[in-house]
């Protein structure tokens, strides 16, 4: 006898979440891409904390936002990828609090019909991310403790989309 | 009233987090209520001096220098953002 079973509801998770816990990219992927036979391809960037910045070792790294603005600047960098590539669907999970080398801080997860549009609209949000997003990095050093500084090559590396518009 | 917030290494330096002002006579833009905290001392002089990198937004939209700013405004000061 087939037993009939209630399948459980998919949780509700929002295209766009900041959390303290870690976070399993495959579930992701799994939630994303579950039921969709329009998406042929998936294109995903993990982030991950380096135990080294700036030639000097790092033991911690805290990582603090404007909770208020945090949701905002992210949906709108989303609205943004989906104006300019074919985005079927998109996760972005950030963490933020303490967090120690080799653990995961960011994922972008782009599902799309083809690669070039995943590929791009991913690398596209990430560089968004990293220039518009409102987080901050404290590292914690054998010097003691100190802010990351915003690099330049992030900047040069937002400002390349508004040349390069997707064919 | 106007909300005034400020993250990371700024909050650190001014030591405040958030403060209510009533909004002073001379401001209706983020840069002039920057000039505005500049009057404050030191810090506030040293921290927003002109050529500093600092980032405004308000009502938790990235601002230029000469976005609006009114009554009843969140307005936010932080440094570059350093996520991902």
């Amino acid at each position: 006898m087939r037993s009939h079973c209630f399948r459980r509801l998919p949780e509700v998770e929002l295209p766009v979440r900041v959390q303290t816990e870690d976070f399993d990219t495959g579930e992701e992927i799994a939630r994303l891409r579950a039921g969709n036979p329009k998406i042929g391809a998936i294109a995903a960037f993990i982030g991950l904390v380096r135990d080294v910045n700036e030639g000097d070792a790092v033991r911690e790294l805290t990582l603090e936002h404007y909770p208020e603005m945090t949701g905002k600047a992210l949906s709108a960098i989303l609205d943004e990828a989906k104006q300019r590539w074919e985005v079927i669907d998109a996760t972005i999970v950030h963490r933020i609090g303490s967090l120690k080398p080799t653990d995961q801080i960011v994922l972008v997860i782009v599902a799309s019909s083809h690669r070039g549009d995943a590929f791009a609209a991913c690398e596209f949000l990430m560089d968004f991310l990293k220039t518009h997003a409102p987080f901050w990095k404290k590292e914690q050093t054998g010097q003691g403790a100190r802010w990351v500084e915003a690099r330049e090559s992030d900047d040069s590396a937002a400002m390349r989309w508004n040349k390069t518009p997707p064919a | 009233m106007v909300t005034l917030r400020y993250f990371a290494r700024l909050r650190e330096a001014l030591d405040i987090a958030t403060e209510h002002i009533a909004l002073p006579a001379s401001v209706d833009s983020a840069e002039q209520l920057v000039a505005w905290l500049r009057q404050r001392g030191e810090t506030w002089q040293r921290e927003f001096a002109p050529g500093k990198n600092f980032r405004i937004a308000v009502n938790q939209q990235m601002a230029e220098a000469n976005t609006r700013v009114k009554d009843g405004d969140e307005v936010a000061l932080f440094p570059p953002v350093t996520g991902g």
